[in-house]
């Protein structure tokens, strides 16, 4: 479009800011990263095949209301018995004991991240505390058999060598990030004039912190407890270590349980051969954890979104 | 007239108590996961310094715990790095581009990438070993092998790149891909010669730490068979075992002796993680940009 087109009163072209054609090598690219993001959608399809199909073959050798209402879980005695509550008691043993710790110890550290530290004190605590989410959990099973439980023993609890109580303990050391980095996310995310406002009114630090910041980002706070207890369920190694091999319906946190995780891990361990009952009940016991894991997550996710969209 | 001017600001003795009391509770709750972390890594290098040697970095396993060597599993998990790098870096990185430069975030299928994304990175590691023994040891008929292993720890750890990736990229100015459109580059052109570019430190740092997590797990290997007797040099399609693994078989050996292997094996292990650790921090530190 010259000058000279304006200046004789021409209707001026409408600009085209549109390709002209399409660019295949574009539509390529696209494509190709679309299949990358693809993969993680078929890895999410293939984990509830692999699950379901063994299970549906289980449970139709073992029916599903023994499976839950039975109390004997010996899969691999004779006679078998397929009762999963005893791995269901054990598992909220433990997870009750990691409870106890990280809850209380991971807001806490939330806490005091988000509203007490000094920046330049937060910005050390904040990677040491990456440094504790990073240890592998077969070195914290190490810690519970060989060092936790023995100094229960001394302490006089008359704990087993297994017991559900050390480890459940452990497993709540190291959950301690995970409550404190999602539940400071959600502090930090906290306007701060919701703050300045109270301080203007005469609240101390503690009213703030526990009747501003703590309610306002409350959604955020269960979503890091519904993500800990999630992880307690599932996590393998440190029971798998410490906390024993024998179902059983026990609430003495200083005899030894199985989890459903241990279950799995110490099952898988041996080479079952493919297609008899004790290899189904690998996927049966996987099935059930993959369910109870599923909707805690989706519960938390739903929990970190909620106050997103109220603060951000 | 209740209050006489000086009274206001003034704290009655009881709110500083609670005050202080509080502040004390939060100062525990920071410290014990510190003190615990401290005390175990106090105890594990008093009970391994002895065994830490070029025995254990090099010899087989062995049923005398003076023999015993973790060779072939450090071995192992070095080859499982590499495997994981090249595998999990490219997948996470494209789908981390496609989420934050191409996806439409209205539509539903984006959104349900998201949620599936966020759900698969708190699946339990041992749900995907269970994956794996189904799918690429019996199913595909793989076998108890090396490959069988790192495939099953680059989809445990790809939620981790994706999330770190799309965070490093969502860092990159718009006006950084608005001058590069405006100058007539095409989409792929602004992604690979601006956005990649500028977000590279923060997808390395990201995918660093996430291999670290991958090295250090055990129970998902357990399932695919890696608790095995391994002397020779591992390969790709042959049996293999890991560090963390057998760590854990050491650990599983009622013999004390074996416990004190155990403790030297987590000192290589810790060792080689907090190198990689440092490493990522390191990076971060020196080319990390802030807009």
């Amino acid at each position: 479009m010259s000058t000279s087109d304006l200046t004789a009163g021409a209707q001026p072209e409408p600009i085209r800011l549109r390709a002209t054609g399409t660019r295949w090598s574009e539509v390529v690219v696209k494509a190709s990263l679309a299949l990358c993001a693809l993969v993680s959608v078929a890895t999410t399809i293939a984990i509830i095949i692999a699950l379901l199909e063994p299970s549906i073959e289980f449970f139709r050798e073992i029916s599903i209301v023994d499976f839950f209402s039975g109390d004997r879980w010996a899969p691999l005695f004779e006679p078998a018995s397929f009762g999963v509550q005893p791995l269901l008691v054990g598992t909220l043993a433990v997870t009750f004991w990691a409870c106890v710790i990280c809850l209380p110890c991971g807001l806490g550290a939330a806490i005091y991240m988000s509203e007490y530290a000094h920046p330049r004190v937060r910005g050390i605590l904040k990677p040491a505390l990456e440094v504790l989410a990073g240890i592998p959990t077969v070195v914290f099973g190490f810690f519970a058999l060989t060092f936790f439980t023995p100094l229960l023993q001394d302490l006089g609890l008359g704990v087993n060598v297994f017991n559900a109580l050390s480890a459940g303990l452990v497993v709540g050391v190291m959950l301690i990030p995970v409550v404190a980095s999602v539940s400071e996310d959600a502090m930090a995310a906290v306007p701060q004039e919701l703050r300045d406002g109270a301080y203007g009114l005469g609240a101390t630090r503690l009213q703030v912190s526990t009747r501003v910041v703590v309610p306002a980002a409350i959604s955020g706070i269960i979503a890091s407890f519904v993500l800990a207890i999630s992880r307690a369920v599932g996590e393998t190694m440190i029971v798998l270590i410490a906390a024993g091999g024998l179902a059983q319906i026990t609430f003495d946190p200083r005899d030894q349980v199985q989890t459903m995780t241990a279950f799995i891990g110490a099952t898988g361990l041996g080479d079952v051969p493919t297609g008899s009952v004790e290899y189904k009940t690998i996927f049966a016991v996987g099935l059930a954890l993959f369910v109870i894991t599923f909707v805690m997550n989706i519960l938390s996710i739903r929990l970190v979104r909620k106050y997103r969209e109220i603060y951000e | 007239m209740s209050a006489a001017p000086g009274v206001v600001g003034r704290r009655s003795g009881g709110d500083r108590v609670r005050g202080t009391a509080f502040y004390v509770l939060l100062l525990v709750a920071v410290t014990i996961g510190f003190v615990l972390l401290f005390v175990l890594l106090a105890d594990v290098i008093r009970k391994g310094i002895g065994y830490v040697d070029l025995t254990l970095l090099n010899e087989p396993n062995s049923s005398d715990p003076s023999k015993a060597g973790a060779g072939p599993a450090i071995r192992g998990t070095i080859y499982m790095m590499v495997l994981l790098l090249l595998l999990v870096v490219p997948l996470g990185v494209g789908t981390a581009l496609y989420l934050e430069e191409y996806a439409d975030r209205d539509r539903w299928y984006n959104r349900l990438l998201e949620i599936n994304i966020q759900n698969l990175a708190a699946v339990p590691s041992i749900v995907y070993g269970i994956l794996g023994l189904a799918f690429l040891v019996r199913g595909l008929g793989l076998g108890r092998v090396l490959l069988a292993g790192a495939l099953i720890l680059t989809l445990l750890v790809l939620p981790t790149v994706i999330v770190a990736s799309r965070e490093a990229i969502r860092a990159v100015p718009d006006s950084i891909r608005q001058g590069a459109y405006a100058l007539g580059a095409t989409q792929w052109q602004v992604v690979r010669r601006q956005v990649l570019p500028a977000a590279i430190p923060g997808i390395a740092t990201g995918s660093i730490l996430a291999l670290a997590r991958a090295i250090g797990e055990t129970a998902p290997l357990l399932l695919v068979g890696a608790l095995t007797f391994v002397a020779i040099n591992p390969t790709l399609l042959g049996s293999f075992t890991a560090l963390p693994v057998q760590i854990y078989q050491w650990i599983a050996r009622p013999q004390d002796e074996f416990r004190l292997l155990a403790a030297a094996g987590i000192m290589v292990l810790l060792a080689i993680l907090l190198t990689m650790n440092a490493f990522a921090i390191w990076l971060r530190n020196r080319y990390q940009r802030r807009w």
